[in-house]
């Protein structure tokens, strides 16, 4: 609602390409854990250049969800696609185009902020000297090119997550996940990590799937999708499954759906 | 931009790319044991208290006999010095696996694992570069046991070298395996009673085998089938260069086995899926 009508207009021929291939496709993917069902035949799509939220309480089967697109679990049942690769056919060039910011924080500690990105861009196969230069431009970017020699150890909450967006982006994936990457952040830190995700959603047409259990996360013009105990119950732009939820917001929605108590503002 | 929504043909990984990651992760295993410089000097006490201390007093006790490759009588310290070089790989090899059980509880292992490259040749990649950060340990070693009167000829610090790789990557692979097997961190203390010390004892790190057959004949066949005594035989031989063919056999096939096993765990289709969720939370 807020988002000028210009990039609104370039998002959607974006969405709408010749071949419009999602930038990522879950398709029917159901998983249990021995006798416990965490994911019952899952369906939804990431458009690229979109802002697709996951919202689930902790449980719902999200991070499962994220364990099978990072193929960290084999897919039981279904098929995950990233831009028409399939993730247990051809996991490299599905891999290659997806960058993962995992809850649990992901870095060497005990290494400086340049060490962790230069690693990482290693495990990407890309070279020293252009590692290099991506790194720089990244961390100008977050506002931490003078800690680039640095420990991680002595940055704040936001600054580590900052630096965990900055590194998924290195190898210029074409598909963004973020697992709850707010979780323990204050609220400026918050603010200034969804804002930088949602501007590469608009400048640079990457497909985002932000899972989170906090509403006003959320805005206008998102697509959601619904998951509670397992299975996705709605899905669609955020003012469609308020309106067909016959709620007002997407709190009161999301109650209605899941039959949930659900304090304001998010939070079980 | 209009490229965005089309599917790219698959371009696979050029050597290039293969290489750079193997580099990279050798790299970060390097500053990452540069970090930790207890590990360091904990992983060099360990080898010089067996040879100061546990040597000094067994001198007496134990006579060696001349067997090859040794070409005169030697001390026990000079007998021994192959077997200690070994554990410190050995010591080593488990120690990447508790860095790997550690890694996958502190998500580091899932940054690894996201890695478009196959996963094999990462899990290869990390089995490398914790051999390679053995091999700094055993070669510090070798420096301090000089001037302990443990002198192979100068030929042996080179040959001993693809003696050191194949065996650091044969326990590693072995860490590996068990590895994947653990769940937490507590249950690594287990392994070390179940795995460690039974694979140092029951070989010819501190004895040679024939003493052993003399005292127990079923012992001397667990040694014989234990892989570390195959170790331990491929380093004593290579650093009077010469060549223990036998072991260096069963050190390749076990390293082979080994690995097969370890990239089997880590598949995520097979070992990891059967547990439950690494975050935590479904």
């Amino acid at each position: 609602m807020t988002s000028p009508a210009p990039v609104a207009e370039q998002r959607e021929t974006l969405k709408r390409g010749p071949a419009a291939v999602p930038a990522l496709s879950i398709d029917g993917v159901s998983h249990s854990y021995g006798p416990r069902r965490a994911l019952i035949d899952v369906s939804f799509n990431v458009q690229p250049a979109s802002f697709t939220a996951l919202l689930g309480l902790n449980g719902a089967g999200k991070s499962t969800l994220f364990s099978l697109i990072t193929r960290l679990f084999g897919i039981q049942t279904g098929r995950v696609g990233i831009f028409g690769h399939d993730i247990s056919r051809t996991p490299g060039e599905a891999l290659r185009l997806l960058g993962v910011v995992f809850q649990p924080r992901t870095l060497d500690l005990d290494l400086s902020l340049t060490q962790n990105l230069l690693y990482h861009a290693a495990l990407h196969g890309i070279s020293r000297r252009e590692a290099a230069t991506r790194s720089a431009e990244l961390l100008a970017r977050i506002g931490l090119t003078e800690r680039a020699g640095s420990k991680v150890r002595d940055l704040s909450g936001g600054q580590m997550r900052r630096l965990e967006i900055a590194r998924a982006l290195l190898h210029r994936p074409r598909l963004l996940l973020l697992d709850e990457p707010t979780v323990g952040l204050d609220v400026k830190a918050r603010a200034d990590i969804i804002s930088h995700v949602r501007q590469l959603v608009t400048e640079q047409g990457i497909g985002v799937l932000w899972a989170t259990h906090l509403f006003d996360e959320i805005t206008a013009g998102d697509e959601l999708v619904v998951l509670h105990q397992g299975k996705v119950l709605a899905q669609g732009p955020m003012n469609r499954v308020i309106t067909e939820a016959g709620a007002q917001d997407v709190n009161t929605a999301f109650m209605r759906l899941t039959g949930a108590q659900v304090m304001p503002g998010g939070g079980t | 931009m209009s490229s965005i929504a089309t599917r790219d043909a698959p371009r696979g990984f050029s050597l290039q790319e293969y290489m750079t990651c193997l580099t990279g992760i050798v790299w970060r295993e390097g500053l990452r044991f540069l970090h930790q410089r207890e590990r360091f000097v904990s992983a060099l006490v360990r080898p010089l208290v067996w040879l100061f201390i546990f040597a000094a007093g067994f001198r007496q006790v134990l006579g060696i006999s001349i067997i090859p490759p040794y070409e005169t009588y030697i001390l026990y310290e000079v007998f021994i010095a192959p077997g200690l070089m070994a554990m410190i790989q050995l010591f080593n090899g488990m120690q990447s696996s508790l860095s790997m059980v550690y890694d996958r509880e502190m998500g580091n292992m899932r940054t690894l694992l996201v890695s478009p490259l196959p996963r094999g040749f990462l899990l290869f990649c990390k089995l490398l570069a914790g051999t390679a950060v053995s091999l700094l340990q055993v070669y510090a070693f070798l420096i301090i046991a000089w001037f302990w009167d443990i002198t192979p000829p100068p030929i042996g610090y080179l040959a001993v070298l693809p003696a050191l790789i194949l065996s650091g990557l044969m326990l590693g692979s072995l860490g590996m395996l068990i590895s994947s097997g653990i769940k937490q961190l507590e249950n690594f203390a287990g392994v070390m009673n179940f795995v460690i010390f039974p694979m140092f004892f029951a070989s010819s790190a501190l004895y040679p085998l024939w003493r052993v057959q003399e005292g127990s004949p079923y012992l001397y066949y667990v040694c014989q089938a234990n892989p570390f005594t195959h170790a331990v035989e491929l380093i004593r031989f290579a650093l009077y260069g010469q060549i223990n063919w036998i072991s260096l056999a069963v050190v390749g096939a076990c390293t082979i086995v080994f690995m097969i096993g370890a990239i089997f765990a880590y598949d995520p289709s097979r070992g990891l899926a059967r547990r439950g969720p690494a975050g935590g939370e479904g």
